[in-house]
Protein backbone atom coordinates (compact mmCIF):
# COMPACT_ATOMS: atom_id res chain seq x y z
CA UNK A 1 0.00 0.00 0.00
CA UNK A 2 1.35 3.41 -0.82
CA UNK A 3 1.28 6.05 1.86
CA UNK A 4 -1.56 8.10 0.36
CA UNK A 5 -4.04 5.26 0.30
CA UNK A 6 -2.93 4.02 3.71
CA UNK A 7 -3.58 7.48 5.16
CA UNK A 8 -7.05 7.44 3.70
CA UNK A 9 -7.49 3.89 4.94
CA UNK A 10 -6.52 4.82 8.46
CA UNK A 11 -8.89 7.76 8.46
CA UNK A 12 -11.68 5.57 7.10
CA UNK A 13 -11.10 2.95 9.78
CA UNK A 14 -11.14 5.56 12.54
CA UNK A 15 -14.39 7.11 11.26
CA UNK A 16 -16.24 3.81 10.95
CA UNK A 17 -14.98 2.52 14.30
CA UNK A 18 -16.19 5.75 15.88
CA UNK A 19 -19.58 5.29 14.26
CA UNK A 20 -19.73 1.71 15.51
CA UNK A 21 -18.94 2.64 19.07
CA UNK A 22 -20.64 6.03 19.53
CA UNK A 23 -24.10 4.58 20.21
CA UNK A 24 -22.73 2.16 22.79
CA UNK A 25 -20.59 4.78 24.54
CA UNK A 26 -23.51 7.20 24.42
CA UNK A 27 -25.75 4.69 26.18
CA UNK A 28 -23.24 4.01 28.91
CA UNK A 29 -22.35 7.69 29.45
CA UNK A 30 -25.99 8.61 30.01
CA UNK A 31 -26.43 5.82 32.52
CA UNK A 32 -24.46 8.12 34.88
CA UNK A 33 -26.48 11.26 34.15
CA UNK A 34 -28.68 12.78 36.82
CA UNK A 35 -31.29 13.76 34.24
CA UNK A 36 -34.12 11.64 32.96
CA UNK A 37 -33.47 11.77 29.23
CA UNK A 38 -30.58 11.16 26.86
CA UNK A 39 -29.86 14.80 26.10
CA UNK A 40 -27.65 17.29 27.94
CA UNK A 41 -25.57 15.45 30.46
CA UNK A 42 -26.55 16.73 33.91
CA UNK A 43 -23.94 15.52 36.32
CA UNK A 44 -22.64 12.29 37.69
CA UNK A 45 -24.79 9.90 39.68
CA UNK A 46 -25.06 6.18 40.32
CA UNK A 47 -28.77 6.48 40.99
CA UNK A 48 -29.87 4.57 37.91
CA UNK A 49 -27.68 1.67 38.88
CA UNK A 50 -29.16 1.73 42.36
CA UNK A 51 -32.63 1.75 40.83
CA UNK A 52 -31.69 -1.16 38.63
CA UNK A 53 -30.35 -3.27 41.48
CA UNK A 54 -33.37 -2.42 43.62
CA UNK A 55 -35.68 -3.45 40.79
CA UNK A 56 -36.77 -6.93 41.84
CA UNK A 57 -38.64 -7.50 38.60
CA UNK A 58 -35.59 -6.69 36.50
CA UNK A 59 -33.45 -9.03 38.60
CA UNK A 60 -35.93 -11.87 38.06
CA UNK A 61 -35.95 -11.20 34.32
CA UNK A 62 -32.16 -11.11 34.25
CA UNK A 63 -31.98 -14.48 36.02
CA UNK A 64 -34.59 -15.90 33.63
CA UNK A 65 -32.54 -14.78 30.67
CA UNK A 66 -29.33 -16.31 32.01
CA UNK A 67 -31.10 -19.53 32.97
CA UNK A 68 -32.67 -19.89 29.53
CA UNK A 69 -29.32 -19.12 27.86
CA UNK A 70 -27.33 -21.66 29.89
CA UNK A 71 -29.92 -24.45 29.82
CA UNK A 72 -30.71 -24.11 26.14
CA UNK A 73 -27.02 -23.90 25.23
CA UNK A 74 -26.18 -27.04 27.19
CA UNK A 75 -28.98 -29.08 25.63
CA UNK A 76 -28.43 -27.72 22.12
CA UNK A 77 -24.69 -28.42 22.39
CA UNK A 78 -25.43 -32.08 23.16
CA UNK A 79 -28.01 -32.48 20.37
CA UNK A 80 -25.98 -30.43 17.89
CA UNK A 81 -22.88 -32.54 18.54
CA UNK A 82 -24.91 -35.72 18.04
CA UNK A 83 -26.24 -34.21 14.82
CA UNK A 84 -22.71 -33.50 13.65
CA UNK A 85 -21.87 -37.17 14.26
CA UNK A 86 -24.93 -38.21 12.28
CA UNK A 87 -24.00 -36.03 9.33
CA UNK A 88 -20.34 -37.03 9.28
CA UNK A 89 -21.32 -40.71 9.54
CA UNK A 90 -23.78 -40.48 6.66
CA UNK A 91 -22.60 -42.83 3.94
CA UNK A 92 -23.95 -41.12 0.86
CA UNK A 93 -22.99 -37.62 -0.21
CA UNK A 94 -26.60 -36.97 -1.17
CA UNK A 95 -27.79 -37.66 2.39
CA UNK A 96 -25.14 -35.31 3.76
CA UNK A 97 -26.24 -32.54 1.42
CA UNK A 98 -29.91 -32.93 2.33
CA UNK A 99 -29.17 -32.99 6.06
CA UNK A 100 -26.95 -29.92 5.79
CA UNK A 101 -29.59 -28.00 3.86
CA UNK A 102 -32.26 -28.92 6.41
CA UNK A 103 -29.85 -27.87 9.14
CA UNK A 104 -29.36 -24.42 7.66
CA UNK A 105 -33.09 -23.67 7.29
CA UNK A 106 -33.33 -22.23 10.81
CA UNK A 107 -30.06 -20.33 10.38
CA UNK A 108 -31.19 -18.39 7.34
CA UNK A 109 -34.89 -17.98 8.08
CA UNK A 110 -36.03 -14.53 9.09
CA UNK A 111 -36.62 -14.42 12.84
CA UNK A 112 -40.23 -13.48 12.33
CA UNK A 113 -40.91 -16.69 10.42
CA UNK A 114 -39.22 -18.82 13.08
CA UNK A 115 -41.21 -17.06 15.79
CA UNK A 116 -44.54 -17.30 13.99
CA UNK A 117 -44.11 -20.93 12.98
CA UNK A 118 -43.08 -21.93 16.51
CA UNK A 119 -46.09 -20.09 17.89
CA UNK A 120 -48.38 -22.11 15.62
CA UNK A 121 -46.50 -25.27 16.54
CA UNK A 122 -46.77 -24.78 20.31
CA UNK A 123 -50.41 -23.83 20.05
CA UNK A 124 -51.14 -26.89 17.92
CA UNK A 125 -49.51 -29.11 20.53
CA UNK A 126 -51.17 -27.05 23.28
CA UNK A 127 -47.84 -26.40 24.98
CA UNK A 128 -48.44 -23.42 27.29
CA UNK A 129 -46.54 -20.27 26.33
CA UNK A 130 -43.96 -19.25 28.90
CA UNK A 131 -40.72 -20.67 30.22
CA UNK A 132 -40.97 -24.01 28.42
CA UNK A 133 -41.93 -22.65 25.03
CA UNK A 134 -39.09 -20.11 25.17
CA UNK A 135 -36.60 -22.77 26.28
CA UNK A 136 -37.65 -25.18 23.51
CA UNK A 137 -37.44 -22.48 20.83
CA UNK A 138 -34.00 -21.40 21.98
CA UNK A 139 -32.78 -25.00 21.91
CA UNK A 140 -34.27 -25.35 18.44
CA UNK A 141 -32.54 -22.38 16.84
CA UNK A 142 -29.21 -22.98 18.60
CA UNK A 143 -28.77 -26.56 17.42
CA UNK A 144 -27.78 -25.72 13.82
CA UNK A 145 -25.06 -23.26 14.87
CA UNK A 146 -23.53 -25.80 17.29
CA UNK A 147 -23.57 -28.40 14.54
CA UNK A 148 -21.77 -26.07 12.14
CA UNK A 149 -19.07 -25.45 14.74
CA UNK A 150 -18.51 -29.13 15.52
CA UNK A 151 -18.74 -30.62 12.02
CA UNK A 152 -15.47 -29.17 10.61
CA UNK A 153 -13.51 -30.66 13.52
CA UNK A 154 -15.12 -34.05 12.96
CA UNK A 155 -14.27 -33.90 9.28
CA UNK A 156 -10.66 -33.01 10.10
CA UNK A 157 -10.23 -36.12 12.20
CA UNK A 158 -8.40 -38.78 10.24
CA UNK A 159 -9.95 -42.27 10.23
CA UNK A 160 -6.52 -43.77 10.88
CA UNK A 161 -6.70 -42.38 14.43
CA UNK A 162 -9.79 -44.47 15.10
CA UNK A 163 -8.37 -47.48 13.33
CA UNK A 164 -5.20 -47.28 15.37
CA UNK A 165 -7.21 -47.13 18.57
CA UNK A 166 -9.24 -50.15 17.46
CA UNK A 167 -6.07 -52.07 16.64
CA UNK A 168 -4.76 -51.28 20.09
CA UNK A 169 -7.89 -52.80 21.56
CA UNK A 170 -9.93 -49.78 22.57
CA UNK A 171 -13.65 -50.32 23.03
CA UNK A 172 -16.24 -48.13 21.30
CA UNK A 173 -16.84 -46.08 24.41
CA UNK A 174 -13.11 -45.60 24.98
CA UNK A 175 -12.65 -44.41 21.42
CA UNK A 176 -15.41 -41.90 21.97
CA UNK A 177 -14.28 -40.61 25.35
CA UNK A 178 -10.48 -40.71 24.88
CA UNK A 179 -10.06 -39.82 21.22
CA UNK A 180 -13.07 -38.35 19.47
CA UNK A 181 -14.41 -36.06 22.18
CA UNK A 182 -11.02 -34.49 23.06
CA UNK A 183 -10.35 -33.93 19.38
CA UNK A 184 -13.61 -32.13 18.68
CA UNK A 185 -13.71 -30.33 22.03
CA UNK A 186 -12.72 -26.90 20.66
CA UNK A 187 -15.62 -27.08 18.23
CA UNK A 188 -17.98 -28.05 21.03
CA UNK A 189 -16.82 -25.15 23.20
CA UNK A 190 -17.16 -22.57 20.41
CA UNK A 191 -20.57 -23.99 19.61
CA UNK A 192 -21.63 -23.67 23.23
CA UNK A 193 -20.47 -20.05 23.38
CA UNK A 194 -22.18 -19.21 20.10
CA UNK A 195 -25.37 -20.77 21.41
CA UNK A 196 -25.20 -18.59 24.52
CA UNK A 197 -24.79 -15.43 22.46
CA UNK A 198 -27.64 -16.42 20.15
CA UNK A 199 -29.84 -16.97 23.16
CA UNK A 200 -28.93 -13.72 24.89
CA UNK A 201 -29.33 -11.78 21.68
CA UNK A 202 -32.63 -13.17 20.56
CA UNK A 203 -35.64 -10.94 20.57
CA UNK A 204 -38.03 -11.78 17.75
CA UNK A 205 -38.50 -15.50 18.39
CA UNK A 206 -38.88 -15.02 22.13
CA UNK A 207 -41.32 -12.17 21.55
CA UNK A 208 -43.58 -14.53 19.61
CA UNK A 209 -43.49 -17.53 21.89
CA UNK A 210 -43.46 -15.89 25.30
CA UNK A 211 -46.89 -15.63 26.80
CA UNK A 212 -47.94 -13.19 29.46
CA UNK A 213 -45.88 -13.33 32.60
CA UNK A 214 -42.60 -14.73 31.33
CA UNK A 215 -40.11 -12.26 29.84
CA UNK A 216 -36.48 -12.12 28.90
CA UNK A 217 -34.29 -9.03 28.91
CA UNK A 218 -34.71 -8.34 25.20
CA UNK A 219 -38.49 -8.39 25.39
CA UNK A 220 -38.44 -6.24 28.52
CA UNK A 221 -36.14 -3.68 26.91
CA UNK A 222 -38.42 -3.56 23.90
CA UNK A 223 -41.54 -2.90 25.91
CA UNK A 224 -39.78 -0.25 28.02
CA UNK A 225 -38.19 1.44 25.02
CA UNK A 226 -41.60 1.73 23.37
CA UNK A 227 -42.68 3.82 26.32
CA UNK A 228 -39.77 6.21 25.75
CA UNK A 229 -36.44 6.92 27.38
CA UNK A 230 -35.79 5.33 30.74
CA UNK A 231 -32.26 5.69 32.06
CA UNK A 232 -32.56 2.43 33.96
CA UNK A 233 -32.19 0.77 30.55
CA UNK A 234 -28.93 2.69 30.13
CA UNK A 235 -27.70 1.32 33.42
CA UNK A 236 -28.69 -2.14 32.23
CA UNK A 237 -26.74 -1.66 29.01
CA UNK A 238 -23.69 -0.67 31.04
CA UNK A 239 -23.93 -3.93 32.97
CA UNK A 240 -24.56 -5.92 29.79
CA UNK A 241 -21.62 -4.34 28.02
CA UNK A 242 -19.29 -5.45 30.80
CA UNK A 243 -20.91 -8.88 30.66
CA UNK A 244 -20.36 -9.18 26.90
CA UNK A 245 -16.79 -8.01 27.27
CA UNK A 246 -16.13 -10.76 29.79
CA UNK A 247 -17.77 -13.30 27.49
CA UNK A 248 -15.77 -12.16 24.46
CA UNK A 249 -12.50 -12.24 26.36
CA UNK A 250 -13.32 -15.68 27.77
CA UNK A 251 -14.26 -16.99 24.34
CA UNK A 252 -11.10 -15.78 22.67
CA UNK A 253 -8.96 -16.91 25.56
CA UNK A 254 -10.37 -20.42 25.18
CA UNK A 255 -10.02 -20.29 21.39
CA UNK A 256 -6.44 -19.08 21.72
CA UNK A 257 -5.65 -21.81 24.23
CA UNK A 258 -7.02 -24.37 21.82
CA UNK A 259 -5.05 -22.98 18.92
CA UNK A 260 -1.80 -22.89 20.82
CA UNK A 261 -2.59 -26.35 22.17
CA UNK A 262 -3.15 -27.78 18.74
CA UNK A 263 -0.05 -26.08 17.37
CA UNK A 264 1.96 -27.59 20.22
CA UNK A 265 0.56 -30.97 19.29
CA UNK A 266 1.46 -30.39 15.68
CA UNK A 267 4.99 -29.43 16.63
CA UNK A 268 5.33 -32.51 18.76
CA UNK A 269 4.13 -34.66 15.91
CA UNK A 270 6.57 -33.02 13.54
CA UNK A 271 9.44 -33.62 15.93
CA UNK A 272 8.67 -37.30 15.98
CA UNK A 273 8.80 -37.59 12.22
CA UNK B 1 -27.46 -53.94 21.12
CA UNK B 2 -25.71 -52.13 18.34
CA UNK B 3 -28.99 -51.30 16.65
CA UNK B 4 -30.39 -49.89 19.85
CA UNK B 5 -27.34 -47.70 20.29
CA UNK B 6 -27.64 -46.55 16.73
CA UNK B 7 -31.27 -45.56 17.26
CA UNK B 8 -30.31 -43.65 20.38
CA UNK B 9 -27.63 -41.83 18.44
CA UNK B 10 -29.93 -40.83 15.63
CA UNK B 11 -33.06 -40.08 17.62
CA UNK B 12 -32.39 -36.64 19.15
CA UNK B 13 -31.23 -34.92 16.01
CA UNK B 14 -33.85 -36.57 13.83
CA UNK B 15 -36.54 -35.57 16.31
CA UNK B 16 -35.33 -32.00 16.25
CA UNK B 17 -35.36 -31.93 12.45
CA UNK B 18 -38.86 -33.31 12.37
CA UNK B 19 -40.38 -31.25 15.17
CA UNK B 20 -38.64 -27.91 14.88
CA UNK B 21 -37.65 -27.62 11.25
CA UNK B 22 -40.06 -29.56 9.09
CA UNK B 23 -43.22 -29.31 11.20
CA UNK B 24 -43.20 -25.51 11.71
CA UNK B 25 -42.61 -24.80 8.02
CA UNK B 26 -45.34 -27.26 7.09
CA UNK B 27 -47.68 -25.64 9.62
CA UNK B 28 -47.09 -22.18 8.16
CA UNK B 29 -48.00 -23.47 4.71
CA UNK B 30 -51.02 -25.30 6.14
CA UNK B 31 -52.34 -22.30 8.05
CA UNK B 32 -52.05 -20.01 5.06
CA UNK B 33 -55.04 -21.86 3.56
CA UNK B 34 -57.38 -21.08 6.45
CA UNK B 35 -59.31 -17.96 7.32
CA UNK B 36 -60.12 -16.60 10.78
CA UNK B 37 -63.06 -18.96 11.14
CA UNK B 38 -60.83 -21.97 10.36
CA UNK B 39 -62.40 -22.76 7.01
CA UNK B 40 -60.27 -23.98 4.17
CA UNK B 41 -59.95 -21.21 1.64
CA UNK B 42 -57.66 -19.66 -0.92
CA UNK B 43 -58.83 -16.19 0.05
CA UNK B 44 -55.64 -15.24 1.87
CA UNK B 45 -53.63 -15.62 -1.29
CA UNK B 46 -56.32 -13.87 -3.25
CA UNK B 47 -56.29 -10.95 -0.81
CA UNK B 48 -52.52 -10.83 -0.97
CA UNK B 49 -52.26 -10.68 -4.73
CA UNK B 50 -55.36 -8.61 -5.44
CA UNK B 51 -55.13 -5.90 -2.83
CA UNK B 52 -52.62 -3.24 -3.71
CA UNK B 53 -51.54 -2.74 -0.10
CA UNK B 54 -49.88 -6.14 0.30
CA UNK B 55 -48.12 -5.93 -3.02
CA UNK B 56 -46.83 -2.42 -2.31
CA UNK B 57 -45.75 -3.63 1.11
CA UNK B 58 -43.80 -6.50 -0.43
CA UNK B 59 -42.20 -4.20 -2.98
CA UNK B 60 -41.37 -1.74 -0.19
CA UNK B 61 -39.85 -4.42 2.01
CA UNK B 62 -37.68 -5.74 -0.77
CA UNK B 63 -36.67 -2.22 -1.74
CA UNK B 64 -35.74 -1.29 1.83
CA UNK B 65 -33.85 -4.53 2.35
CA UNK B 66 -32.03 -3.85 -0.90
CA UNK B 67 -31.10 -0.32 0.19
CA UNK B 68 -29.93 -1.53 3.62
CA UNK B 69 -27.83 -4.26 2.01
CA UNK B 70 -26.30 -1.92 -0.56
CA UNK B 71 -25.51 0.71 2.03
CA UNK B 72 -23.99 -1.87 4.35
CA UNK B 73 -21.89 -3.35 1.56
CA UNK B 74 -20.52 0.03 0.45
CA UNK B 75 -19.44 0.86 4.00
CA UNK B 76 -18.19 -2.61 4.92
CA UNK B 77 -16.05 -3.55 1.94
CA UNK B 78 -13.38 -0.84 2.39
CA UNK B 79 -13.50 -1.48 6.11
CA UNK B 80 -12.81 -5.19 5.66
CA UNK B 81 -10.12 -4.39 3.10
CA UNK B 82 -8.22 -1.97 5.33
CA UNK B 83 -8.52 -4.17 8.40
CA UNK B 84 -7.08 -7.12 6.47
CA UNK B 85 -4.03 -4.97 5.74
CA UNK B 86 -3.35 -4.07 9.37
CA UNK B 87 -0.66 -5.55 11.56
CA UNK B 88 -2.82 -6.55 14.50
CA UNK B 89 -5.84 -7.38 12.39
CA UNK B 90 -7.13 -10.09 14.73
CA UNK B 91 -7.53 -7.52 17.44
CA UNK B 92 -9.24 -5.01 15.14
CA UNK B 93 -11.66 -7.56 13.79
CA UNK B 94 -12.47 -8.44 17.39
CA UNK B 95 -13.40 -4.78 17.87
CA UNK B 96 -15.75 -5.10 14.90
CA UNK B 97 -17.39 -8.15 16.44
CA UNK B 98 -17.73 -6.73 19.93
CA UNK B 99 -20.76 -4.49 19.16
CA UNK B 100 -22.64 -7.53 17.85
CA UNK B 101 -22.55 -8.94 21.38
CA UNK B 102 -24.51 -5.96 22.64
CA UNK B 103 -28.19 -6.69 22.56
CA UNK B 104 -29.87 -5.48 19.39
CA UNK B 105 -32.65 -3.80 21.34
CA UNK B 106 -30.17 -1.76 23.35
CA UNK B 107 -28.59 -0.47 20.16
CA UNK B 108 -31.97 0.47 18.76
CA UNK B 109 -32.76 2.18 22.04
CA UNK B 110 -29.49 4.15 21.84
CA UNK B 111 -30.59 5.55 18.51
CA UNK B 112 -33.88 6.73 19.99
CA UNK B 113 -31.75 9.00 22.17
CA UNK B 114 -29.20 9.85 19.48
CA UNK B 115 -31.76 10.85 16.87
CA UNK B 116 -34.26 12.55 19.17
CA UNK B 117 -35.12 16.22 18.85
CA UNK B 118 -32.53 17.30 21.44
CA UNK B 119 -30.21 14.37 20.88
CA UNK B 120 -26.55 14.27 19.95
CA UNK B 121 -27.06 14.26 16.18
CA UNK B 122 -29.29 17.31 16.24
CA UNK B 123 -26.92 19.10 18.63
CA UNK B 124 -24.08 18.45 16.19
CA UNK B 125 -26.02 19.62 13.18
CA UNK B 126 -27.07 22.76 15.07
CA UNK B 127 -23.46 23.33 16.04
CA UNK B 128 -22.45 23.05 12.39
CA UNK B 129 -25.21 25.47 11.47
CA UNK B 130 -27.33 22.89 9.66
CA UNK B 131 -30.38 23.43 11.82
CA UNK B 132 -32.53 20.93 13.68
CA UNK B 133 -34.05 18.07 11.75
CA UNK B 134 -36.82 15.72 12.58
CA UNK B 135 -35.06 12.42 12.24
CA UNK B 136 -36.67 9.87 14.49
CA UNK B 137 -39.51 7.88 12.92
CA UNK B 138 -38.43 8.47 9.35
CA UNK B 139 -37.45 6.05 6.59
CA UNK B 140 -33.90 7.38 6.59
CA UNK B 141 -33.42 6.68 10.27
CA UNK B 142 -34.78 3.17 9.81
CA UNK B 143 -32.28 2.41 7.03
CA UNK B 144 -29.46 4.03 8.98
CA UNK B 145 -30.04 2.01 12.15
CA UNK B 146 -30.60 -1.23 10.25
CA UNK B 147 -27.34 -0.71 8.36
CA UNK B 148 -25.53 0.11 11.61
CA UNK B 149 -26.67 -3.17 13.11
CA UNK B 150 -25.73 -5.21 10.05
CA UNK B 151 -22.27 -3.76 9.26
CA UNK B 152 -20.25 -6.24 11.37
CA UNK B 153 -22.06 -9.19 9.81
CA UNK B 154 -21.14 -7.91 6.35
CA UNK B 155 -17.52 -7.16 7.28
CA UNK B 156 -16.77 -10.65 8.62
CA UNK B 157 -17.35 -12.83 5.54
CA UNK B 158 -15.67 -10.26 3.26
CA UNK B 159 -12.71 -10.04 5.64
CA UNK B 160 -12.38 -13.83 5.70
CA UNK B 161 -12.46 -14.02 1.91
CA UNK B 162 -9.82 -11.27 1.70
CA UNK B 163 -7.56 -13.25 4.01
CA UNK B 164 -8.00 -16.31 1.81
CA UNK B 165 -6.46 -14.54 -1.18
CA UNK B 166 -3.02 -15.84 -1.93
CA UNK B 167 -0.51 -12.98 -1.92
CA UNK B 168 1.28 -14.32 -4.96
CA UNK B 169 -1.73 -13.45 -7.14
CA UNK B 170 -1.44 -9.83 -6.14
CA UNK B 171 2.31 -9.81 -6.65
CA UNK B 172 1.86 -11.48 -10.02
CA UNK B 173 -0.61 -8.87 -11.18
CA UNK B 174 1.79 -6.12 -10.08
CA UNK B 175 4.69 -7.82 -11.86
CA UNK B 176 2.62 -8.01 -15.00
CA UNK B 177 2.20 -4.26 -14.85
CA UNK B 178 -1.31 -3.84 -13.43
CA UNK B 179 -1.99 -0.60 -11.58
CA UNK B 180 -3.35 -0.98 -8.09
CA UNK B 181 -6.83 -0.08 -9.34
CA UNK B 182 -6.59 -2.77 -11.99
CA UNK B 183 -5.32 -5.28 -9.46
CA UNK B 184 -8.28 -4.52 -7.26
CA UNK B 185 -10.85 -4.76 -10.04
CA UNK B 186 -9.45 -7.78 -11.82
CA UNK B 187 -7.96 -9.83 -8.99
CA UNK B 188 -9.11 -8.89 -5.52
CA UNK B 189 -12.77 -8.17 -6.23
CA UNK B 190 -13.48 -11.38 -8.19
CA UNK B 191 -11.69 -13.46 -5.56
CA UNK B 192 -13.77 -11.98 -2.72
CA UNK B 193 -17.05 -12.67 -4.52
CA UNK B 194 -17.97 -15.59 -2.21
CA UNK B 195 -17.50 -13.32 0.81
CA UNK B 196 -19.68 -10.64 -0.74
CA UNK B 197 -22.34 -13.22 -1.57
CA UNK B 198 -22.56 -14.60 1.92
CA UNK B 199 -22.50 -11.07 3.31
CA UNK B 200 -25.49 -10.17 1.16
CA UNK B 201 -27.26 -13.31 2.30
CA UNK B 202 -26.59 -12.58 5.95
CA UNK B 203 -27.79 -8.99 5.69
CA UNK B 204 -30.62 -9.10 3.17
CA UNK B 205 -32.79 -11.81 4.70
CA UNK B 206 -32.99 -10.40 8.25
CA UNK B 207 -33.57 -6.94 6.74
CA UNK B 208 -36.90 -8.20 5.42
CA UNK B 209 -38.11 -8.83 8.94
CA UNK B 210 -36.78 -6.14 11.27
CA UNK B 211 -40.14 -5.45 12.83
CA UNK B 212 -38.78 -4.23 16.15
CA UNK B 213 -36.75 -1.54 14.38
CA UNK B 214 -39.65 -0.32 12.34
CA UNK B 215 -41.67 -0.16 15.55
CA UNK B 216 -39.02 1.64 17.61
CA UNK B 217 -37.22 3.76 15.04
CA UNK B 218 -39.47 3.82 11.99
CA UNK B 219 -42.43 4.81 14.13
CA UNK B 220 -44.78 2.30 12.50
CA UNK B 221 -44.74 4.31 9.30
CA UNK B 222 -42.71 1.67 7.55
CA UNK B 223 -44.73 -1.47 7.24
CA UNK B 224 -42.44 -4.25 6.14
CA UNK B 225 -43.37 -7.89 5.64
CA UNK B 226 -41.94 -8.67 9.05
CA UNK B 227 -44.05 -6.02 10.73
CA UNK B 228 -47.12 -7.35 8.96
CA UNK B 229 -46.45 -10.91 10.12
CA UNK B 230 -46.04 -9.73 13.70
CA UNK B 231 -49.23 -7.69 13.49
CA UNK B 232 -51.32 -10.55 12.12
CA UNK B 233 -50.03 -13.04 14.64
CA UNK B 234 -49.94 -11.01 17.82
CA UNK B 235 -52.39 -8.15 17.38
CA UNK B 236 -55.21 -8.96 14.99
CA UNK B 237 -54.88 -12.72 15.54
CA UNK B 238 -55.45 -13.44 11.86
CA UNK B 239 -53.00 -16.32 11.66
CA UNK B 240 -54.08 -17.36 8.19
CA UNK B 241 -53.13 -14.06 6.61
CA UNK B 242 -49.97 -13.90 8.72
CA UNK B 243 -48.97 -17.33 7.48
CA UNK B 244 -49.63 -16.30 3.90
CA UNK B 245 -47.24 -13.37 4.28
CA UNK B 246 -44.85 -15.82 5.93
CA UNK B 247 -45.02 -18.08 2.90
CA UNK B 248 -44.20 -15.11 0.68
CA UNK B 249 -41.24 -14.32 2.94
CA UNK B 250 -40.03 -17.92 2.78
CA UNK B 251 -40.25 -17.87 -1.00
CA UNK B 252 -38.36 -14.58 -1.28
CA UNK B 253 -35.76 -16.03 1.07
CA UNK B 254 -35.40 -19.06 -1.20
CA UNK B 255 -34.93 -16.76 -4.19
CA UNK B 256 -32.18 -14.80 -2.42
CA UNK B 257 -30.50 -18.04 -1.36
CA UNK B 258 -30.67 -19.31 -4.92
CA UNK B 259 -29.00 -16.22 -6.37
CA UNK B 260 -26.32 -15.98 -3.72
CA UNK B 261 -25.86 -19.66 -3.10
CA UNK B 262 -22.70 -20.54 -1.42
CA UNK B 263 -22.75 -22.21 1.90
CA UNK B 264 -21.44 -20.06 4.66
CA UNK B 265 -22.54 -19.66 8.20
CA UNK B 266 -24.23 -16.69 9.69
CA UNK B 267 -21.63 -15.63 12.18
CA UNK B 268 -18.56 -17.60 11.28
CA UNK B 269 -15.56 -17.79 13.54
CA UNK B 270 -12.52 -15.79 12.65
CA UNK B 271 -9.82 -17.44 10.67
Amino acid sequence: MNSKSSKFGRLYLIVIFLLLYIPIIYLIVYSFSTGTTMDNFHGFTLRHYQDLFADKRMLAIFLNTILIALLSSLISTVIGTIGAFNISNAKRRRTKQVLLSLNSILLVSPDVIIGASFLIFFTALSIPLGFWSVLLSHIAFEIPIVLLMVLPRLNEMSPSLINAAKDLGASQSQILSDIVIPFIQPGIISGFFMAITYSLDDFAVTFFVTGNGFTTLSVEIYSRARQGIDLEINALSGIMFIFSLILVVAYYFIEHQNQSGSSKKKRRLEERH
Amino acid sequence: MNNKLRCLLYAPYALWLLLFVIAPVALIFYYSFFNIAHHFTLDNYKTFFESGTYLTMTANSVFYAFLITLFTLIISYPMAYYISKLKHRDLWILLVILPTWINLLLKAYAFIGLLSHDGLVNNLSQFLGLGVHHMLFTNTSFILVAAYIQIPFMILPIYNSLLDINDSYIRASRDLGATSAQTFMKVILPLTKPGIQSGIQIVFIPSLSLFMLSRLIGGNKIITLGTAVEEHFLTTMNWGMGSTIGVVLIISMAIVMFFTSNRRKRRGPIK
